[in-house]
């Protein structure tokens, strides 16, 4: 069976490159949406080549030139031990990065896992499974992730997985609905047929089918995360100083603040460009999926 | 009487389900509170304690037994509400709780009464002006307030409002010169300075809640404006709405009356959403505005590592919570005639 499913509704795979070349060209078209694409884009491309952007080491301290305002030297000005906050925003967009791509590593397998298998097998599996989803799902997500934090360590790898472990349960709910709309269909019950185990049915022929819409929830739910990992920085309980983290930035400025506003609202700005950005692009594949919106191909 | 037993099996199923859902939390609580590398009873004796009172401690604890019987005694503690006291304050956590929620659920209401009361509107004329200006101009508002990190806004809010324009009072409930000037009564500070009569108490309490309560309202009406959006669309894209207008009803009546009329419902659960995701928000904007509430208790608490009281917290939101979709539930049941 090297064809995974042979009689899958033909307009989903064979078109995935299409189809992700039109949303694309959808986005770009939206003037919001297209800011959300280049505030990413620029964001990666920050992170890249952050030694080259970087005017100056992130961690170096420098106490002659401790909190200067924004000048020629320092763009966004120095904080209280005389690092240049340019720098550091720079730097931070790699911990940013890092936090939405191993979320994204870690959220995407277990919510797939949980929803198909519980949409899959349904029954008593389903109805346990879900429960569990449940429980996780009547916590607020930053309260949650406290939790967790609490009981591993505050720092910014426990912090990624805390947020890991409380935003799987939409992801997991998702994969359960499109699995349930695909267990009935004809190439499963063939797949069955030709004596393929459950756990390679899954893995062949249902978790591609619930890939792409999952991939969506993840962009979409990016802005909650980014939000949830400056707040858990900020906090004291995510990124450890000297890391230039953008919610730890911010917690450390707060002390200055009054007389040193830079210190606050630069890293701040970046972390509302960065989750309106995903919001925007979420906002823009939403529109961009919605069939009635979109005329494909 | 047919309809009336499937109501009681539904009711009877629901309480199991809930019941279901609390033993979860127990069980999530439970772990999490276990799994931790730091040492709780490190964090209770202290760094230099003898072998002998760690031991004693360990087995007070009761660390020494296996993981089902200290289960099983977590358990009970929960059920007889014995949490323990805080490390911290040496009170019963419980105690202390009960102390700082009323500031929080002050903070809270205030907020999602600015929250729906701009939200809801708001969702209504973006919907009937769907893809026109109105309608732009109230998505990039509300995504705004969805993607502001709200400790960073709360700096800035207090930066203009508070150091630069004088308008409102800075951090804390009310102005460092009247604290204890009130009979704590309720703890609700509006309420008890009303109950006392004290005015000026009232008005810097005011002076005071104004603006984390607009900052988490804007944040909760950037939510609940999205989903009043897309349940009016649903309602004004259907045939009985062109039946309505073209009986004559004025365009204002039909909205009002009828679309309007038939989303009431869905928003009770979606305002009783925002109202526990207000929760979550009071923990980072009670750190910026010194609010000496349920966030700024668990905060302090987890810096210190004092599991007990943390765990703790995390269960009562939890069952607060499962509460809110309780009430949500019932009030769906109440307003929509088609579950009767």
């Amino acid at each position: 069976m090297t064809n995974a499913h042979p009689t899958a509704p033909a307009h989903r795979t064979p078109q995935f490159l299409t189809a992700t070349r039109n949303i694309l060209v959808f986005l770009a078209r939206q003037p919001t949406s297209l800011f959300g694409l280049i505030v990413l884009a620029v964001l990666i491309l920050v992170a890249i080549f952050a030694p080259l952007i970087a005017t100056q080491d992130p961690i170096t301290q420098d106490l002659n030139n401790a909190l200067q305002s924004p000048n020629a030297a320092h763009f966004f000005g120095t904080d209280e031990l005389g690092r240049d906050i340019f720098s550091r925003l720079v730097y931070g967009a790699r911990i940013t990065l890092t936090v939405i791509f191993l979320v994204t590593i870690v959220v995407g397998p277990i919510g797939l896992l949980f929803g198909t298998v519980a949409g899959y097998f349904g029954g008593r599996v389903d109805t346990v499974m879900m429960r569990i989803t449940d429980i996780f799902l009547s916590f607020p997500s930053l309260i949650l992730s406290m939790a967790f934090v609490a009981a591993l360590g505050p720092s910014l790898n426990n912090a990624i997985i805390a947020i890991a472990l409380t935003s799987w349960p939409p992801i997991a709910r998702l994969a359960r609905a499109e699995t349930l709309t695909f267990r009935k269909a004809d190439y499963i019950a063939a797949a069955r047929l030709q004596g393929a185990s459950p756990a390679r049915i899954i893995w062949r022929s249902i978790v591609p089918m619930c890939l792409p819409s999952v991939l969506i929830r993840l962009t979409l739910n990016m802005a909650t995360v980014i939000l949830t990992a400056a707040g858990l920085g900020f906090l004291g309980l995510g990124a450890q100083p000297p890391m230039p983290e953008w919610g730890a930035m911010i917690a450390t400025g707060r002390r200055y603040m009054i007389d040193s506003w830079w210190l606050v609202t630069f890293p701040g700005l970046a972390i509302l460009s960065v989750s309106l950005a995903f919001n925007l692009l979420g906002d823009g594949l939403r529109d961009a999926l919605d069939p009635k919106q979109m005329n494909r191909r | 009487m047919p309809a009336g037993k499937l109501r009681l099996n539904s009711l009877a199923g629901s309480a199991l389900s809930i019941l279901v859902t609390l033993f979860g939390l127990l069980v999530l609580t439970f772990v999490i509170g276990r799994m931790m590398p730091a040492d709780p009873v490190r964090a209770i004796v202290g760094e230099d304690a003898t072998r002998e009172v760690y031991e004693n401690v360990y087995r007070q604890l009761g660390f020494d037994k296996p993981l089902w019987q200290q289960f099983m005694l977590y358990m009970r503690d929960v059920l007889t509400l014995n949490f323990g006291t805080s490390i911290r304050t040496g009170q019963p956590i419980l105690q202390d709780i009960a102390r700082v929620l009323p500031a929080t659920i002050e903070l809270a209401t205030f907020a999602i009464i600015i929250g729906a009361g701009v939200g809801v509107p708001l969702g209504v004329i973006a919907a009937v002006n769907k893809d026109r200006w109105p309608d732009q101009v109230i998505r990039i508002i509300s995504l705004l307030g969805n993607s502001m990190p709200i400790f960073w806004t709360g700096m800035i809010a207090l930066l203009i409002f508070y150091a630069g324009l004088g308008w409102v009072g800075g951090s804390g409930r009310m102005s460092q010169f009247y604290i204890g000037m009130v009979p704590e009564r309720t703890n609700f500070l509006l309420i008890d300075s009303v109950l006392a009569g004290q005015w000026d108490v009232f008005w810097s309490a005011i002076n005071h809640i104004i603006l984390p309560a607009l900052l988490l309202g804007y944040s909760s009406a950037a939510f609940i404006t999205r989903m009043t959006r897309s349940f009016m669309l649903d309602q004004i894209n259907q045939e009985y709405i062109t039946t309505a207008r073209v009986k004559g009803l004025s365009r204002r009546q039909t909205i009002w009356r009828h679309a309007f009329g038939n989303i009431r419902v869905q928003l009770v659960t979606i305002v009783a959403l925002a109202y526990g995701a207000l929760l979550e928000g009071a923990v980072l904007i009670e750190t910026v505005f010194a609010w000496p509430g349920f966030g700024q208790y668990l905060t302090s608490n987890l810096l210190i590592g004092d599991m007990n009281a943390v765990m703790t917290c995390v269960l009562i939101v939890g069952v607060i919570f499962i509460g809110l979709n309780i009430l949500s539930d019932i009030l769906y049941r109440v307003f929509d005639p088609r579950t009767r």
